[in-house]
């Protein structure tokens, strides 16, 4: 498979080097150079400098052949932007999108984007692990509590 | 009307300005307490409002559900989208308006349904290219939700349209050459018996998606 992971902080990092390890193509598109750092030696990962916004990058990044996008800056609406760009003018197939603000991710998820939410995941994982519960499916941590529904 | 900016810069306030000196119930909405600051002194504290745009929060608080029109203005583009989209998916806005810094993203912004936007990049090297070379197509406008464009060409020697009248020409349908500036005369209406020369510069409206079949009806073919 060939996967394009946007933004080399924590989660894009290990990510690349999961997906690498286990053979697939991963192209790693980072703004900062530096971060790259923390890729290590021997990642196997294709490494672009630039922005995940723009056409030119992220066709070097070998967008028209990708078989997965995955959008993990820091920034929601960065990630969101290239995510539909990556869908909608390159058609890729597989799109994944890092949102850490709750309702903004609900409201993507409702137009069809596959949106996780760090934090969402980590409080719902830690309860139900506390109250001795099973993990359950990604859905039922992604819904929205009454008290930051709008 | 009641309108929401969003972004404080320069043009976010100019606007603001404008808007209110006409009459209208205006929120500029910035994230950065300064600025909001400054600007409230200039166009009233009532009018601005400190808060991420992009939030739901804030859009709630600012009075999304009601605003007729919602502008972004930003120096961000990915910040311009996202605002406008949720403005019309999740709060059902009949307007957005969109500031594109990199022209190259307009794109995006029509694909995801935000017709109504602006480059000033863009117009700016529109205004360039023109000077550059002649016959190329300038943008002064969209109508209705942006399917139709206003343009600006001005003929030059070698346009094929120079000598025919505007029903000689193999116009794309739904296209209207509507006017026409002469240096001698001024500007006056075009009727099917008008013969065009060179130095005319013609305003028509297009459909977007045939505005290429209009260059090519106007201009020389590429050397």
């Amino acid at each position: 498979m060939k996967a394009i992971v946007f933004g080399c902080g924590r989660t894009g990092t290990m990510l690349s080097l999961q997906l690498a390890a286990e053979g697939h193509e991963v192209t790693v598109i980072e703004m900062n150079p530096s971060a790259l750092r923390r890729l290590g030696r021997d990642h196997g990962c294709r490494v672009v400098i630039g922005s995940g916004l723009d056409a030119d990058i992220l066709e070097a990044a070998g967008i028209q052949e990708a078989d997965a996008f995955f959008a993990l800056t820091r920034g929601d609406n960065t990630n969101l932007m290239s995510a539909q760009i990556a869908r909608l003018r390159y058609e890729v197939p597989n799109v994944c999108v890092k949102v850490a603000d709750p309702l903004r991710a609900d409201a993507y998820r409702k137009l069809g984007y596959f949106c996780i939410t760090p934090s969402a995941l980590t409080a719902g994982m830690m309860r139900d692990w506390i109250l001795k519960r099973p993990f359950q499916r990604i859905d039922a941590y992604n819904q929205l509590s009454e008290e930051l529904k709008i | 009307m009641y309108m929401i900016i969003v972004g404080g810069g320069n043009v976010g306030l100019q606007l603001a300005k404008r808007l209110l000196s006409i009459g209208h119930e205006v929120l500029v909405v910035e994230r950065d307490a300064q600025t909001a600051d400054r600007i409230s002194t200039q166009i009233g504290e009532e009018n601005v409002t400190v808060g991420d745009g992009c939030e739901m929060a804030t859009q709630r608080d600012c009075g999304f559900g009601r605003a007729d029109v919602v502008i972004a203005v930003t120096g961000e583009d990915e910040d311009n989208l996202i605002v406008c989209q949720m403005a019309k998916t999740v709060w059902s806005v009949k307007r957005a308006l969109a500031r594109v810094n990199d022209p190259s993203h307009e794109e995006i912004f029509k694909q995801v349904g935000i017709d109504e936007t602006v480059s000033a990049t863009g117009i700016i090297y529109s205004m360039l290219e023109q000077q550059i070379q002649p016959d190329v197509l300038m943008p002064v406008g969209t109508l209705g939700r942006g399917d139709h464009e206003v343009v600006e060409v001005e003929l030059s020697a070698r346009s094929p349209a120079i000598g025919k009248a505007r029903r000689d020409l193999n116009l794309p349908d739904g296209t209207h050459i509507v006017w026409v500036f002469r240096e001698e005369s001024g500007g006056r209406q075009v009727d099917d018996h008008m013969v065009f020369s060179s130095g005319d510069t013609l305003v028509a409206i297009v459909p977007r998606s045939s505005a290429e079949a209009l260059r090519r009806a106007l201009a020389p073919p590429a050397i």
